[in-house]
């Protein structure tokens, strides 16, 4: 039977999907993981970008974190932590947050900062307070760039959580590591594919969500503020540079 | 064993530089390989952009795609060699050039290209000579950010077992043992800076003009 007739019969396997080593398991245990580390991720990035962001303060800190944090290694940060700090579910959820953090705290930051001035001083012209400036004017504004800082966290952290199976965490890694251990192929090349397609549906998702919860009038202004060939460095250039962060592993 | 063990260090720095010279291997080549795919259909792309909307869909799914996942995809396909580790490098370093190649592209004036064309510089001239060279600092920052990543995944590969300074992780975790796991991670993030720097210098001959621009 060739790899690909094994990979078929192994996903048709009902065995396989239920149990503690089910596949509704292992993605509920994956999903748990990645939604954790974002959750906590994006309460520490979000509001320290977006003040930072708001006050044009701290661009040393911010962008410094964010290169030190990328040239680390994921996998080897993984191992560090585990062996430094013990085994069980905090050491790989603690990687996933350090991890997670400096993209979505990056992009928040440029988002926040890079909103138009004039934009900005109208609505300081109309009145609105410092904080209503912040909340009601950039916030929306930098929605897009936000987004992609979250997804591209988000990228990050499954495809971390599938690693850290490798220092004993669950989810669908666990199909990865365990079938290279026993030599079993198909388990491997199943669990890769769980992961891929868990990873594309949440790119694709969190696209969708982006479009939904942008406000139509930052879309189609910025789409007529930004056309590629007049304004080379605004948000578009710090949109490229930061999402790039993202795959350390 | 939490305490940093110089001996250790010394007994197998034979092994260590084995395993980064691999590594440096591992990195480079993926890279140099995506930057001759990605130059050629960044071009297409900057130009057609029927072909750019799908190709930027490939590669937002390519992008997405966890390094371990596509590592052991190509396993029954090219079996525990280099290849295996190349090629998933190479294609997210492309997924991730490509939008810098057109950005890179769009960026220059329309007035700039009217000016070569009126010097008599033809397409394909004009292209090499004018348009690459001012897309030139677009592309090289999204090839330093690619490099960077690039080492970093290619530790992953050890979990297959194909050496490079990761399998000094793969090394401390079995045994339980601080000393490679620090060593490996350090190493790692200085091929990361070195790297970093020689395409910072490499940018700056290649653009004299843009002295002190790039960052």
């Amino acid at each position: 039977m060739s790899v690909f007739e094994q990979v078929v019969a192994w996903f048709s396997d009902p065995a396989n999907w239920q149990g503690p080593a089910g596949v509704p398991t292992r993605l509920g245990e994956h999903l748990a993981y990645s939604v954790l580390a974002m959750l906590i991720a994006s309460a520490i990035a979000l509001p320290i970008g977006a003040v930072l962001g708001h006050l044009n303060r701290g661009e040393v800190f911010v962008l410094g974190l964010a290169n030190t944090v990328r040239a680390l290694p994921t996998f080897g940060l993984l191992t560090l932590l585990v062996i430094a700090t013990g085994t069980g579910i905090l050491p790989p959820l603690v990687a996933l947050i350090i991890l997670a953090v400096p993209p979505i705290l990056v992009n928040t930051f440029e988002g926040m900062r890079g909103v138009n001035p004039t934009v900005t001083d109208a609505a300081r012209g109309i009145g609105l307070t410092s904080s209503q400036v912040l909340l009601k004017v950039r916030l929306p504004s930098s929605t897009p760039l936000i987004m992609l800082g979250v997804r591209l966290a988000t990228i990050q952290v499954i495809s971390t959580a599938t690693i850290a199976a490798y220092v004993g965490l669950g989810g669908l890694g666990r199909y990865v590591f365990d079938g290279l251990a026993r030599r079993q192929l198909d388990v491997v090349i199943s669990g890769s594919i769980l992961v891929a397609v868990l990873a594309v549906t949440a790119e694709t998702a969190l696209i969708l969500i982006t479009r939904l919860c942008t406000s139509p009038g930052v879309t189609r202004r910025s789409a007529r503020r930004v056309p590629p060939r007049s304004h080379p460095r605004k948000p578009q250039q710090s949109a490229t540079s930061a999402r790039i962060t993202s795959k350390g592993n | 064993m939490l305490e940093f063990d110089w001996e250790w260090v010394e007994r197998n720095t034979s092994m260590i530089l084995n395993l980064l010279g691999e590594h440096l291997l591992l990195s480079y080549i993926p890279t140099a390989l995506a930057l001759i795919v990605a130059l050629p259909l960044g071009i297409l792309c900057a130009r057609l952009h029927w072909v750019y909307i799908p190709t930027l869909a490939v590669s937002t799914i390519i992008f997405a795609i966890p390094s371990i996942a596509l590592f052991t995809l190509m396993l029954p396909l090219t079996g525990l060699t280099r290849t295996t580790a190349i090629v998933p490098l190479m294609l997210y370093t492309v997924s991730m050039l490509i939008r810098n190649v057109v950005d890179g592209l769009h960026n220059v004036d329309g007035t700039v290209r009217q000016a070569a064309e009126a010097l008599g510089y033809r397409p394909v001239h004009r292209l090499l000579t004018v348009e690459l060279p001012i897309a030139l600092p677009v592309v090289m920052s999204g090839l330093r950010v690619a490099m960077v990543a690039t080492i970093g995944a290619v530790a992953v590969t050890s979990i297959l077992g194909l050496p490079s300074l990761g399998s000094l992780f793969i090394d401390g975790t079995q045994r339980f043992f601080l000393t490679p796991i620090v060593v490996g991670i350090i190493l790692t993030i200085a091929v990361a800076v070195i790297s970093d720097l020689l395409l910072i210098a490499l940018q700056r001959i290649a653009t004299p003009w843009t002295k002190g621009a790039a960052k």
